[in-house]
Formats: structure tokens, C-alpha cells, sequence
């Protein structure tokens, strides 16, 4: 027992109930597109690491002080880069990242049309 | 010239993988230098009366150290700490981070307490804001209470001595 | 003394694997077949050598033998039997010896099994499989060894990670090392046919069988590996796009490209280019995907510079074995026989659309695994690229290659006709545009109205070719029998394997938009409320047990006040590696999936409950298992066809 509550007292604090049915969607929206920075890959909202808990918090603190969610965001992002977004901004370092897959696509869908041939068989 | 296109790429992507991987990630930058150190209010460890704020960073240059009773890497750096705050004059502030307070009381009683004030944050109220992802963590701060460095792990000595300590000196000497 | 025999097994298996190389090559080289020859008995004795190098480590694992380093840091006397066994595969060394273990066992295989094989190729596969031998057991010996000693000998050992305690893991790496490795037999094949000139239907028939094998366990791997994150991590996801994952996907995307591919070489001198570049591409993928992340670099690529040697050895390795191959092709790419037409309306039409679509498909999950990794190369940024950007891009190429999918197997060979769509495509049209419309009036996520079309699709249109192929409304009914029993092994592969994909999409598409949880802090006897679901938390008590303690809850579900079922939710606190798991109790129904998950708390304040309700999630695995099975059943074609 004595490891029990060592470990309940390591664990999180409550996540703040946000008041408003409202503020809570729009907090798991926005938990959900900011990383757990010490996790792999998981949004903040997935996460049990503390640092994810304490973070929703602060997700939730702010909307409820009247941030809207790109500002919660931003917020985010001016202490943690882009590190913290889980979907990664479109902008230059990123073009090929977002494009590279639709230019081969399409590149792709050219290619079979013009090699490819009508009717006849080969 | 077709045939030799997929070698080509392979061999991009290969020496992508290991400009890569002999990056040292600590090294990146963060977007917090040159930012004021952010807003908080909270209580130093050793007295919950006693309230803090970025008041306390103005006037001198700080060393700020991130550092928890449960974390691990902080016993490695906790004698250099102790070497440094022996050894010079910089003022050295503490965040005792995500912890309990008996808990970073008894830890600093054990090892030695080479803080000079200690900022108690259990609840990541300044860490976020710090972009703290782990201890430890270190910041350097000029005498406007600005953040100029910031150096995520275990100081070593050699880095003390090597960047840290330099860059004070530095500091020191701006206005 | 054990440990030192399996030490010693493996040093044997290094000078097998040698001469299992060079002297098959120089059988070739001076066309002496006693030399090639030997390329056979080689093979058995080194798959032989590392049965018993690994028997060896699993006798130390479970005589808890600590004074083996390995066994110290990853195992514990009071460990369960089946997790001493399984943390043999649960560490670096371990895991890269079970994937050697793999690799010599499918070359023994492929020794027994390829008697019927023109001399020459049968040898060059088998030395090409031999010098990869070579590569990763002197990596395991000089920079992983699994047998190294301790001095001096702790009393207990560390512990396996506790996340890592489950039987997921006793079968989930070794589902999908059997996969990766198998595909190394298709690389082997693809250098012996390059350097023989002999890319040609023949080449197709002997990959195909292991080709299929592979990509069959290895979607078994890649189906539990995700069955095991759902329900131990407990949060709810089954895909969460994450790096390990990822590179797990993408030798499985050119897997099926592959075995597409294969489909049209075996007809006909086309896509021969292809086929040797993807069954390059897919071996070396599944090389990245094994070795990328057991040596950290994806995780996090400080752990990759704490260790540089091992880092190096395994770049050095990968440039050879790719780098290797692919200039081999640049070299022998004129010799090979391919038409470069093919007939846009066909099944060949369709099977290179397949393939492009799926080539892109792997180059998306390729961008977004390691362009984070690219870009701290170039610039000091750190990004992340998480399942947003899966869904915006990698979902979109999956929506178009599924309507392509519905489509071309109905086309015949080398020249199909407008005409054999047309039934399929007017009930095409209706099903999208009665679902569509019915989610616009009832107001239903659009998006998800749309990916269930498309998986409803795909699964009429398989039965379309059923009943087309059984004439099923033109004969009678023992004649449709008849013909059931006359298509060869492969056409049910092909209905299994699609069908799978349609019901893995109504899953995916349903649990990805329709499931629904709520996290609340609550008291024994209070309750979340869920989907119409009532999440009641009972009594929670505490205790002891093997090697954890743990706090532990009943949970009543009841909806419109009748229950449906109670589950037990714990938290587990592991003293030896002071690590907190938690174990999510589950209610699995065809329909829906219902879990909840216990947090911490105290009986004052309450506990922190998680309550999650989604539908169809079981259709996901059930449908990639499906898949994994067409691809078994097709390995019975040659027989059925034959009667």
C-alpha cells in the first residue's frame, strides 16, 4: 500500500470541469491538435503524462478567461514552436510536406493516361 | 538515365538519415529566446507565504533551473549546481517543478541547496508558459528579465564553463 | 555455460553464412554445380545454428540466469513463465536476434522448398541471403551481443517494462518479424534474377508464393501490434500514426503493390522494372522498420547519438544492402524484358493504377514519418506531423484507390470494355447518392456518410464478382456450386482480401467519426453517461499481485436502465521498474465496443474515470485479419488449379 500512495500522489490533479458544455468541446478540439510534448506522437487529450494533463488545463483555463481556440493555439506555439502542433503549419519548410503527395498524384494519374492506351489490346 | 533515378534517391534520403542522425537535438533553438520571461505568481518553496513574480529576475542576471524530486537526471547535475553556486556570484533561481513541497524540501535537505530562491510550480503553471518539456531545464535570463538561453538536460561542467559561464560574464556587462 | 553455447552457435553461424556467400557465387562464376550446390546444406545448418543460439538465450531468460547482462536488465525472477519467454523479443539485442533467427529460418525454408529452381538462381538467392546473414549477425556480435556476461551478478533483474507484460507481445514482433524478414526472400530473388537476366513469368511464380506469405503475417503483425495498443495503452485509439507504427505500414503499402504487380508479370512481360524495384523497396522499408526503431533514431534521435557505433553499423548496413541492390538494377535495368504499354481500360490498366496509387500512398506515410526527422537535418525547426495530416492527405489517396478498386476487377485482361461497368457502376452511383442524401437530411457528418459509401461499395462489388463468376441469376443453384468449387484458390484470396478492406473501411470510417468518451472525476455509486450508456463506477479496492499492486474497479454499464455489462478497470503500479499502467476493462460486441479506465483519486474526492463508446471498432481487425487470410488462401493456388 505504502507504493499506492506514492504513486497517487505522484498522479495528476483533477482536470478542470469546464463549466459550460461548450468550453469542453472546444477544449477537447483543441487538446486534440496540440502534441504531448513528452509523448510519441499522442495529442494532449490522449495523453496520461502529467505534462498532457497540466497542459488541458491550461487549454481550459484560457478558453474560460475568453481566448478564442486559435489563441489557446498560438498561445501554445509561442512557447513550445511548432514542435506543439500536431498538424504542422502550411508554410514554407512544410510546402513538401503537404504538396509532394497531390504533385505525385496527379503526376502519377498523367502518366497513366498518357502511357496507357485506348481500346486496343498490346 | 530512368535506371538510375531510384539509386538517386536512395542515396538522398541516405544522406539525409545521417546528416540527421548525428544532430545533437538539444542543440535546437527555442523559440522562447529573446522573449520576457513570462507572467506568474507563485510561492517560493521553503515559504508558501511568500508570493513571486518576474519582479525578482530584474536588476541581475539569473541562472533559473528547472529541477524535481523525481527526476532522475537532476541528481547528476545537482553537484555541479552545488559547484557553481560555491564558486560564483550569479544568482541562481530555482523551479521546483510538478513536485510536492515536503518532497523538494527533503530533497534539497539531503543534497544541499544551491538555490538562492526557489520558484514552487506543481501544477505547470510557469513551466508551460517556459516551454519546459522535462528536467532538467536551464534558462539564463539578463538583468531586463529577458530570456537569452536556454539549455535543455544536465549541465555539465565543461558546458558550464565552456558556454554558460562565458555568456554571463557577457551579460553581465550589458547595461 | 549455456550462454556461452549460444554465443557460440552464432560465431558458427557467421563463418556459415560466409561461406554460404562466396563460395555459391564462385559455383556460379566458374559454372561448377558441386560449388553452387552447397549453398543448400549452408543454409539448413545456419537456420540450425540459430534455433539453438536462440533456445539458448530463452533457457537463460527462463532459468533467470542474471548473470547474462541482458536477462538482468529485462527480466525478474518473479515474472510469469510467458513474459520470461517473450522479454527475450522485448529488448534491443533479443529482438534483433528473433529477426536474424527469422532471416536464416526463411533462407533454411526456401533451401528445403526450391528444389524445382533453375541451380543458378536457387544460389544466388541463397548467397544474397547469406551476406545479409553475414551483416546483421556481426552486428549482433559486435555491437548487440544478447549473451554478453555480467560481473558481478546482481541478486534480481530489472523487470520487463510492465507495458510490455501482456500476451500481445509474445506473438505481435514475431507476427511481424515473419513478415519484414520474408520479404528479404523476395530481395534475394530480385538481385539472382537481375544478375541472371531472368526477370520474366517464370521470376513472378517463384516470388509470388513467399511474397504472399509475408505480406500475409505480416498483416497479422501489423493487426495485433494495433489490437495491443488499443486495449493495453487504453485510450482508445487503434492508429494513432505514430513513427513505430508507420514504418510497419509502409512495407506492408508495397507489399500489396508488390503482390499486384506480380499478378501482371505473371501474364505477360510488363511491370517488370517494378516488380524488382518494389521487392527492393519493400525488403529495405521493412529494414528501417525494424532496425530505424529498435535502435531509437524515430523515437528520439538523441538515443540514436548515445550510441553512434550501433547507429553507423546499422546505416552502414542498410546503404549496402540497398544501395547495393539498386545499383545492381541501374546496371542490368537494360536487360530486362518489359512492354511499356498497357490498356487503360483493363484489369493490367488497373493493376498499375493500384500501384501508383499505393507507391504514393507509401511516399505520404515516408513524408510524414521522417520529413520531422529531414527537417532538424536542414534547419533548427522542430515539427510534428501527427494524424491530421494523415487524415488530409493519406485518407484522400485511400478514398480514390477504393473506387478504383470496386472497378477494375471486373475489366478482363489486357482488354476491357466500358460495357463491364456499367452494371456495376449505376449501382455504384445509387448507393452514394441515397447515403449521401440521407446523411444531408438527417444531418450526419457528410464526410463519414461518404467513407461508408465507399466501403459499402467495395463490399457490393466484390459480390457483384462473385455473382458474376457463379452466375448465380443465370444458372441454378447447383450449378453455381459447381463453378464455386472450380475457381482456383487465388479468386477467394481476392474475395477475402477485398471484402476484408471494405469492412476494415466501415470500421475505420465508423469509429473515426461516430465514437464518442467523456473523462470525469467521480465518486463510487455516481456515473458518466456516454452514448446513451451509463458508466456507474463501483467499490474500488486495492491489492497485491505477481509482481504489481494495484487499485481496481468494477464498472456497471446500463442503458435505458438494463445492464449490459459489468467491467473491472485497474491501475497497476509496478515497484521494480516504478512504472503506473492502466489496464482499461472492455465490453467487445460486433456492434459496439464499450471500455472504461480508472485514474487516480481517493474515496473523498473521487476517482478519475474515462468512459469510451465505439462502434464497429472490431470490424477494423476483423477485416484486416480477412485480408491477412486471402492472402493465405491464395498460397493454394497452384494445386487447385492444377486439379
Amino acid at each position: 500500500m505504502r507504493y499506492l500512495l506514492l504513486f497517487l500522489m505522484l498522479m495528476i490533479s483533477p482536470p478542470a470541469m469546464a463549466q459550460e458544455a461548450d468550453i469542453e468541446t472546444r477544449a477537447r478540439k483543441v487538446s486534440q491538435s496540440l502534441r504531448c510534448v513528452v509523448c510519441q506522437n499522442q495529442s494532449i487529450d490522449d495523453s496520461d503524462a502529467p505534462l498532457a494533463a497540466d497542459m488541458r488545463k491550461l487549454v481550459r483555463d484560457r478558453l474560460k478567461a475568453g481566448d478564442s481556440d486559435a489563441e489557446v493555439i498560438a498561445y501554445m506555439q509561442e512557447r513550445y514552436g511548432d514542435y506543439v502542433l500536431l498538424k504542422p503549419p502550411v508554410q514554407g519548410n512544410t510546402y513538401a510536406l503537404w504538396f509532394l503527395p497531390f504533385v505525385l498524384l496527379i503526376g502519377g494519374g498523367v502518366w497513366f493516361i498518357r502511357t496507357g492506351r485506348r481500346g486496343e489490346a498490346s | 538515365m530512368k535506371r538510375f533515378l531510384p539509386i538517386l534517391i536512395f542515396l538522398a534520403i541516405g544522406i539525409a538519415f545521417a546528416i540527421a542522425l548525428t544532430r545533437d537535438p538539444r542543440k535546437l533553438e527555442s523559440v522562447i529566446i529573446d522573449q520576457p520571461f513570462p507572467d506568474f505568481s507563485l510561492t517560493e518553496l521553503n515559504d508558501p507565504n511568500a508570493m513571486l513574480t518576474p519582479e525578482l529576475l530584474k536588476g541581475q542576471v539569473s541562472l533559473i533551473n528547472v529541477f524535481g524530486s523525481w527526476c532522475v537526471s537532476c541528481n547528476v547535475e545537482h553537484p555541479v549546481l552545488m559547484d557553481i553556486a560555491g564558486n560564483e556570484t550569479i544568482r541562481m533561481v530555482g523551479i521546483n517543478w510538478r513536485d510536492d513541497r515536503a518532497k523538494g524540501q527533503d530533497w534539497l535537505a539531503k543534497r544541499g541547496d544551491p538555490y538562492d530562491v526557489i520558484i514552487f510550480d506543481p501544477e505547470s503553471v510557469l513551466a508551460i508558459p517556459l516551454g519546459v518539456v522535462g528536467a532538467p531545464e536551464s534558462f539564463i535570463t539578463d538583468k531586463t528579465g529577458r530570456i537569452r538561453y536556454k539549455h535543455s538536460g544536465v549541465i555539465s561542467s565543461s558546458e558550464w564553463t565552456g558556454t554558460l559561464k562565458p555568456l554571463i560574464k557577457r551579460l553581465e556587462t550589458e547595461p | 555455460m549455456i550462454a556461452e553455447l549460444g554465443h557460440i552457435a552464432l560465431i558458427m553461424a557467421l563463418f556459415v553464412a560466409g561461406a554460404q556467400t562466396v563460395v555459391p557465387l564462385i559455383g556460379v562464376y566458374r559454372d561448377k554445380l558441386s560449388l553452387t550446390k552447397f549453398s543448400v546444406p549452408a543454409a539448413k545448418l545456419q537456420g540450425v545454428l540459430l534455433g539453438l543460439s536462440f533456445f539458448a538465450l530463452t533457457l537463460v531468460f527462463v532459468g533467470s540466469d542474471f548473470s547474462v547482462k541482458l536477462a538482468a536488465s529485462h527480466s525478474h525472477s518473479a515474472k510469469p513463465l510467458l513474459y520470461k519467454i517473450s522479454g527475450v523479443w522485448g529488448n534491443h539485442e533479443g529482438s534483433i536476434l528473433l529477426w536474424m533467427v527469422m532471416l536464416s529460418g526463411f533462407g533454411a525454408l526456401f533451401a528445403m522448398r526450391s528444389g524445382a529452381l533453375p541451380d543458378k538462381f536457387r544460389a544466388i538467392t541463397l548467397a544474397v541471403q547469406g551476406a545479409l546473414g553475414v551483416g546483421f549477425l556481426s552486428f549482433i556480435l559486435f555491437t548487440s551481443n544478447p549473451f554478453e556476461r555480467l560481473n558481478p551478478v546482481p541478486v534480481d533483474g530489472q523487470g520487463l517494462n510492465p507495458l510490455l507484460q501482456d500476451p500481445g507481445l509474445a506473438i505481435h514482433p514475431p507476427l511481424l518479424y515473419v513478415g519484414y524478414v520474408g520479404f528479404s526472400l523476395a530481395f534475394s530473388m530480385s538481385i539472382a534474377a537481375l544478375i541472371l537476366g531472368k526477370v520474366d513469368k517464370d521470376f513472378a511464380g517463384w516470388l509470388r508464393p513467399w511474397t504472399l506469405a509475408a505480406w500475409s503475417f505480416l498483416t497479422l503483425g501489423i493487426t495485433m501490434g494495433s489490437i495491443w495498443a488499443y486495449y493495453e495503452l487504453g485510450w482508445g485509439g487503434w492508429w494513432m500514426w505514430d513513427p513505430v507504427e508507420n514504418v510497419s505500414f509502409m512495407p506492408w503499402l508495397i507489399g500489396t503493390a508488390l503482390i499486384h504487380s506480380i499478378m501482371v508479370l505473371e501474364r505477360r512481360p510488363s511491370l517488370a522494372h517494378w516488380t524488382v524495384l518494389l521487392a527492393i523497396t519493400a525488403f529495405s522499408l521493412s529494414l528501417i522498420g525494424t532496425f530505424v526503431v529498435r535502435s531509437g533514431i524515430l523515437v528520439s534521435v538523441h538515443a540514436f547519438a548515445v550510441d553512434p557505433q550501433r547507429g553507423v553499423y546499422l546505416l552502414a548496413l542498410l546503404g549496402l544492402a540497398t544501395g547495393g541492390a539498386l545499383t545492381l538494377y541501374a546496371i542490368r535495368a537494360k536487360t530486362l524484358f518489359s512492354q511499356s504499354g498497357f490498356n487503360r481500360l483493363s484489369k493490367d490498366g488497373g493493376l498499375v493504377l493500384n500501384n501508383i496509387l499505393l507507391a504514393v500512398a507509401t511516399l505520404t506515410v515516408f513524408l510524414g514519418t521522417f520529413y520531422p526527422v529531414f527537417i532538424e537535418a536542414i534547419s533548427r525547426n522542430k515539427i510534428s506531423v501527427g494524424a491530421p495530416y494523415f487524415d488530409l492527405t493519406f485518407a484522400p489517396i485511400m478514398a480514390v484507390l477504393i473506387i478504383f478498386m470496386g472497378a477494375a476487377p471486373l475489366l478482363s485482361w489486357s482488354r476491357g470494355h466500358w460495357g463491364q461497368l456499367k452494371s456495376l457502376g449505376y449501382k455504384a452511383l445509387m448507393i452514394f447518392l441515397v447515403i449521401l442524401a440521407a446523411a444531408f437530411v438527417a444531418d450526419i457528418n457528410l464526410l463519414g456518410a461518404f467513407g461508408l459509401a465507399l466501403g459499402i461499395y467495395l463490399a457490393k462489388s466484390v459480390v457483384h464478382i462473385i455473382s458474376k463468376r457463379l452466375r448465380w441469376n443465370e444458372k441454378t443453384q447447383a450449378h453455381s456450386a459447381r463453378l464455386a468449387r472450380k475457381q482456383p484458390a487465388q479468386f477467394w484470396g481476392f474475395v477475402l482480401a477485398h471484402m476484408g478492406l471494405a469492412i476494415f473501411t466501415l470500421g475505420a470510417v465508423t469509429m473515426s467519426v461516430w465514437s464518442q468518451d467523456t473523462i470525469g472525476r467521480v465518486k463510487p455509486g455516481e456515473a458518466l453517461t456516454v452514448a446513451g450508456y451509463e458508466f456507474t463506477l463501483g467499490q474500488p479496492e486495492g491489492g497485491r499481485q505477481d509482481n504489481y499492486e494495484f487499485l481496481r474497479a468494477p464498472v456497471v454499464i446500463t442503458k435505458a436502465e438494463k445492464p449490459v455489462k459489468t467491467l473491472t478497470t485497474s491501475q497497476r503500479f509496478y515497484p521494480v521498474r516504478n512504472m503506473v499502467t492502466t489496464e482499461a476493462g472492455f465490453h467487445f460486441s460486433p456492434a459496439v465496443t464499450l471500455f472504461a479506465a480508472i485514474g487516480e483519486g481517493t474515496p473523498q474526492e473521487g476517482y478519475i474515470l474515462r468512459a469510451h463508446y465505439q462502434p464497429l471498432v472490431t470490424w477494423i481487425w476483423f477485416g484486416a485479419i480477412l485480408m491477412a487470410l486471402g492472402g493465405f488462401v491464395s498460397l493454394l493456388r497452384r494445386r487447385e488449379e492444377a486439379a
